[in-house]
């Protein structure tokens, strides 16, 4: 059974009496330690996939099941604790807390978790010793680089050990260089058994991951994915499908 | 949701807009400053009234007052007897509920002199010894009036201080006691020999000053004379009032100053003032209702008198004191709750700041309910270190009070009103914190992530 499933879902936002369907339909199956990244232009329905794999948002129509149960009708304190403890983000902008420390932002899902204050600092030292920051732990966002304050932010997506990293646009304010460094990070996660889920309008940051989705008007356009048998497996998408 | 943390949080964000802060603070730390100071003042208002009070006979001591007669015998007015001292020796054989009758009998515009200096004393009056106990007067020097004086109508005085002061020196002035004992001195010009002086009485706080005074001058060895500050009299009204008395036999009052009659010719006989004390303070009314019955006799059932109890006194204080801290109460009151809109301003436009850092705290698990706590948290450690600040102002405040206006009554401290005012600002900021708090925990995790 997939980690991560989505079935029939849509999402679907009334603006002005106008009915608009940003997720129309759209089936999907996410393995454990699978590599995937969603592109699609803006607009495309992309980030309203993006909130619902990361239950910050719930679907209109159709059902999640993440790990068996399905929380598409789920409260938002259910949804707040699956974020907090099976879903790791990673975000464009890092949105690390400028008034704390690195080490206090990294501690801070484990605070929501209800985690004691010795257990905290422990792990959270762990998490940063993984990301090769452990001799910053006392300084403030503002005062680390880019491509460091986005590896705070995947120690502080990592603390609680999620089943799924959902990163949104990770390298997007970051140099080529970093943002290699970065995504290698990636890969080693999944590697290492985690579902990373990539977000990005960059075709060429998406060519890194074995399973590419992309998403258009708010459906699945085209699937590819490398790990299946040699041959890209090229899915089209059963209506208004567009090649690539 | 640690509550450490969101304290943490709640100080570091203070400090982060520290100016802001303090502007909105100020609402905060002017209503407990307010609130503690006004109590403090109001608490020192009630310690002197309540000193005040002992100083004139304490409150088991009822004045047989002089009253226009009932409109229903207005015809039987030019009768009324006016108190005298019939009615005082009826009182004493006919009221045994009472435990003291003091008759007064005031001397008229009575002027005191010796040599070049007068003095004109508050309380010039012929009275009997049972007014030591009446009044609560302490003989310090000499001896008070025996009933051969009285027999006798000797011209002889007992003095408070006040008059020694006027009359011979003030010893802070001077720097050494003065004991006019056997001195003569003239009652609107007859000569009158002081027998005894009252001890000098003050309030506690002026007696801990001299104290103080006395000492600083024995391990100095150097005589300081007094300062006066403001226009305050030595030690309240009350007590100004009672060293500025003088006594002489009722039977010398009558016979020197009464007996020979007034402008009419015709002696007047009535007293200036019946004073008694029950017996006990529970049988008050038993009491005022048996010597109502006996005077109604001696008055020929003539209404004209009436008592005034010290207990209307003490309710009338009372009166005042609540007046008094209800009016302060609503100062501090309206300035806490300016405080609290100036918090809840505050927080709304934090809230406002901080909505992507909102969004992310929810991203990372943060429910409703955590977000929620940690604005209230903000918003009432706000208001604490407004309510704290607010303490330290109380205190200088109250020091710039006393030294501007020093009277009797120095304004006193109390750690209930410092706890209320802490408590009470504490839920100002709960209150305050309450709407921006529901507006923070309802953002959603995808409106707050959007949000540039």
């Amino acid at each position: 059974m997939a980690l991560l499933e989505l079935r029939n879902v849509s999402k679907i936002y009334h603006l002005g009496g106008e009915e608009i369907r940003a997720l129309d339909d759209v089936s999907l199956d996410l393995d454990q330690g699978e590599f995937v990244s969603i592109i699609g232009p803006s607009g495309s329905g992309k980030s309203t996939l993006m909130h619902i794999l990361g239950c910050l948002d719930s679907p209109t129509l159709g059902n999640v099941v993440l790990a068996g149960t399905d929380i598409a009708k789920a409260s938002a304190r259910e949804l707040a604790r699956v974020r907090n403890r099976t879903i790791g983000f990673v975000f464009q902008f890092f949105n690390l807390l400028p008034k704390l420390n690195v080490l206090q932002n990294v501690e801070l899902p484990m605070i929501y978790a209800g985690i004691g204050s010795r257990e905290r600092r422990e792990r959270a030292e762990k998490a940063l010793e993984m990301v090769e920051l452990s001799h910053r732990l006392k300084n403030r966002p503002n005062q680390l680089s880019g491509g460091q304050q986005q590896r705070v932010a995947i120690a502080r997506a990592l603390v609680n050990n999620p089943k799924i990293i959902l990163a949104d646009e990770p390298t997007g304010n970051l140099d080529t260089h970093t943002g290699e460094l970065i995504l290698a990070l990636f890969r080693r996660l999944a590697a290492e058994g985690r579902t990373v889920i990539l977000v990005t309008h960059n075709p060429e940051i998406a060519a890194v991951t074995p399973r590419r989705i992309e998403i258009r008007n708010g459906k699945i356009a085209h699937q590819v994915d490398a790990k299946l048998a040699g041959l890209d497996r090229v899915s089209k998408a059963p209506t208004e499908g567009q090649p690539s | 949701m640690n509550l450490f943390n969101a304290i943490l949080i709640g100080l570091k964000e203070v400090w982060a807009h520290k100016f802001r802060s303090l502007l909105t603070l100020f609402g905060v730390v002017l209503g407990v400053a307010s609130l503690v100071g006004m109590s403090a003042i109001i608490k020192g208002m009630e310690n002197g009234m309540r000193e005040s009070m002992i100083a004139m006979g304490g409150a088991d001591k009822v004045i047989l007052q002089r009253q226009a007669v009932p409109a229903y015998q207005e015809h039987l007015a030019d009768q009324a007897p006016g108190r005298t001292l019939v009615d005082v020796i009826a009182l004493k054989q006919g009221a045994p509920l009472l435990r003291v009758i003091s008759p007064e009998m005031a001397v008229p515009d009575a002027m005191v002199s010796r040599g070049d200096k007068r003095a004109s004393p508050e309380e010039c009056v012929g009275v009997w010894p049972e007014v030591l106990e009446m009044n609560l007067h302490t003989v310090e020097h000499g001896r008070f009036f025996n009933a051969l004086d009285e027999e006798k109508a000797h011209a002889v005085c007992v003095i408070g201080t006040g008059i020694r002061d006027s009359l011979f020196g003030d010893p802070d002035e001077v720097g050494r006691e003065i004991i006019p004992l056997g001195e003569t001195i003239q009652i609107n010009g007859q000569p009158f020999v002081i027998v005894g002086m009252f001890t000098q009485y003050a309030s506690e706080q002026d007696l801990k000053a001299r104290a103080l005074r006395n000492q600083a001058n024995a391990s100095t060895n150097k005589v300081e004379t007094k300062k006066s500050r403001g226009w305050g009299r030595k030690g309240g009204w009350a007590f100004w009032r009672k060293n500025n008395t003088l006594y002489i036999p009722l039977n010398t009052a009558w016979v020197r100053f009464r007996m020979a009659g007034d402008l009419d010719g015709i002696p007047d006989p009535r007293l200036s003032d019946i004073d008694l004390k029950v017996k006990s303070m529970e049988q008050m009314e038993l009491a005022l209702q048996q010597a109502k019955n006996v005077l109604l006799v001696t008055h020929r059932g003539i209404e004209d008198f009436t008592f005034q109890t010290q207990e209307s006194q003490v309710e009338n204080i009372n009166k005042q004191i609540k007046n008094a801290r209800l009016s302060g109460g609503i100062i501090a009151g309206i300035s806490l709750l300016v405080g609290g809109i100036g918090i809840m301003n505050i927080m709304l436009a934090s809230i406002n700041e901080r909505v992507r850092e909102i969004g992310t705290c929810k991203a990372l698990g943060a429910t409703g309910v955590d977000v929620f706590v940690q604005i209230i948290v903000e918003s009432v450690v706000l208001s604490l270190l407004g309510a704290i600040a607010g303490l330290a102002a109380s205190l200088l405040i109250v020091d710039l009070l006393s030294f501007i206006a020093p009277t009797g009554n120095t304004p006193i401290i109390t750690w209930e009103a410092q706890a209320i005012a802490v408590a009470f600002s504490g839920s100002v900021g709960v209150f305050a914190g309450f709407l921006p708090a529901i507006k923070a925990a309802r953002l959603e995790p995808i409106q707050a992530l959007r949000y540039e």
